[in-house]
């Protein structure tokens, strides 16, 4: 078969194999989908496709346009929770093509919406197609990742889940570039930026899925010897997938995450703003631009260096610190408005972003902790319907408390006190949610007949 | 026996141009990438 390089059993290892490869595939993938972030680059140029240099009747509104990437969160999520056994039972190499396949295909059929001037085609290509390319994606190299470190599976994620935060450093000055190449007094340029970019993250993300590799059954790190006594919150046994969603613990590991991306993203979204508007005078829309940007930089490196930490402090332990410090910091932030430091606001915002990077990147070791190696990247999928929800409920927090603030005749600059101390207060949830979790009873953990009664049974998206 | 360390050599080799080449194909782009943000960044304290 012409695809039979696709194969599971095509991408093991060979001996000798250097598992320092396995990064750079998982980056090639994570770098080229987490181009979402940096989407909002083409909103105001597809506000005048038509009127060139100014909207005219007829082009697209903001408001029309913001809901693309929303489709793109939501098919994330709804993509990761349905493909997930399938991404796990299929290998990494099967699933980063089929990423790049969508993903590619989403820019695509966006360049015909943006060509024929029809937004439900960029719905249907970047918000769902490409969804399912960011879903699909997101999760393909975390398994692979965790197996071939077993020593340091959080440094390991971490990496990859950094690279979908810097993916935007790469796309935002990328995209800009070719629209100011291919525009014209009488074209905009964004139809063609979609082609090349397009082609481009096909032939980056097919390099990943070309050198990617799992490791032979029973290989370990040279010299790794796993611990004699297991820790308490670290399992050596699995638990099948749609197990874990009967268990206590992945739910509230799912209230850990979606409590911890929901205090993060609602600032995300408004950092710009709110600084502006919280520090009328000394934040120009220059300086709020440079902050956002210092905000993407903490936002990457938290990924990596808090999954990183927690290798040595734990799992629990790291969110612990999230949400303490989190707490601390939401509250410091309504003061520094107060005394007017613009200098303290921005070291609570970096802190916190970095905090929100790292409940990403810190959550698949978590996974793996509580539920076994095998399925965890399956589980990791349904685990991000967190995302999905806290994509929507985080903004419309944020937007709806300033709203409700600055109707009811609050100063713009203290529009956003409530909205910290309601952050706060999220972040307390969390902190209650995390002291609860435990190990898995060992009831669920799979053994070898019931696995495969279970396996058979199951309903697997897009066949086996 | 000093032909099988050659050969083991060679490997080593080889598995080192390859892990440059990988790294280099990713971090090349994400340095420039943080390069960009960074410059932009600093914007903040003019």
């Amino acid at each position: 078969m012409a695809l039979s390089f696709l194969d599971k059993e095509r991408t093991v290892a060979a001996p000798g194999y250097n598992r320092w490869m396995i990064p750079p595939a998982a980056l090639c993938i994570h770098l080229c989908i987490g181009q979402a972030y940096a989407f909002s680059v083409f909103n105001l140029p597809m506000t005048k496709l038509l009127g060139i240099t100014h909207s005219a009747p007829g082009d697209w509104r903001l408001t029309d346009l913001g809901w693309i990437f929303s489709l793109g969160i939501f098919f994330l999520g709804v993509s990761a929770a349905l493909s997930g056994r399938w991404v796990e039972e299929g290998g990494p190499r099967r699933a980063m093509f089929t990423a790049a396949l969508c993903w590619a295909g989403g820019f695509f059929l966006s360049a015909v919406g943006v060509y024929i001037h029809n937004i439900w085609v960029i719905y249907l290509g970047y918000g769902v197609l490409g969804g399912f390319g960011l879903g699909i994606g997101y999760i393909s190299p975390v398994s692979t990742l965790i197996k071939w470190f077993p020593d340091r599976p959080g440094m390991a994620t971490g990496m990859a889940i950094m690279g979908f935060g810097g993916g935007a450093f790469i796309a935002s000055p990328l995209s800009v570039w070719l629209m100011a190449r291919f525009s014209t007094p009488m074209h905009v340029g964004v139809a063609e930026t979609f082609i090349v970019l397009g082609i481009v993250y096909f032939f980056f993300m097919m390099v990943g899925a070309a050198i990617v590799r799992i490791p032979a059954p029973g290989w370990q790190p040279e010299g790794y010897v796993p611990p004699a006594v297991p820790k308490r919150l670290v399992t050596e046994r699995d638990v099948y997938v749609y197990r874990a969603l009967r268990t206590p613990q992945f739910w509230l590991i799912w209230w850990v995450l979606c409590l911890n991306v929901t205090a993060g993203i609602g600032v995300l979204g408004q950092a710009s703003a709110m600084s502006q508007e919280m520090f009328p005078g000394q934040v120009t829309v220059t300086a709020a631009a440079g902050f956002v940007g210092l905000m993407s930089l903490f936002n990457m490196g938290g990924r990596f260096f808090w999954a990183s930490v927690s290798d040595f402090i734990g799992r629990k332990n790291t969110y612990f610190i999230f949400f303490i410090l989190g707490i601390i910091l939401y509250s410091t932030v309504p003061h520094a408005g107060r005394v007017g430091s613009v200098s303290l606001f921005v070291l609570c915002f970096c802190i916190i972003i970095s905090m929100y990077g790292g409940g990403f990147s810190t959550v698949p070791a978590y996974l793996k902790d509580m539920f076994g190696t095998r399925y965890v990247g399956a589980i990791h999928g349904l685990l991000l319907t967190a995302w999905s929800m806290a994509g929507i409920f985080g903004p419309v927090l944020v937007n709806y408390i300033r709203q409700y603030n600055v109707t009811h005749g609050v100063a713009k600059a203290q529009a956003y006190n409530v909205t910290m101390y309601v952050m706060a207060v999220l972040l307390i949830v969390g902190l209650i949610c995390n002291f609860f979790v435990k190990a898995v009873h060992e009831r669920h953990h799979m053994r070898a007949l019931e696995a495969d009664a279970e396996i058979d049974a199951a309903p697997v998206f897009g066949g086996r | 026996m000093a032909n099988f360390n050659r050969t083991d050599q060679s490997a080593g080799a080889h598995n080192g141009i390859k892990l440059v080449l990988a790294w280099g194909f990713v971090g090349i782009p994400l340095a420039w990438g943080v390069i960009e943000t960074c410059i932009n960044a600093l914007k903040l304290f003019h």
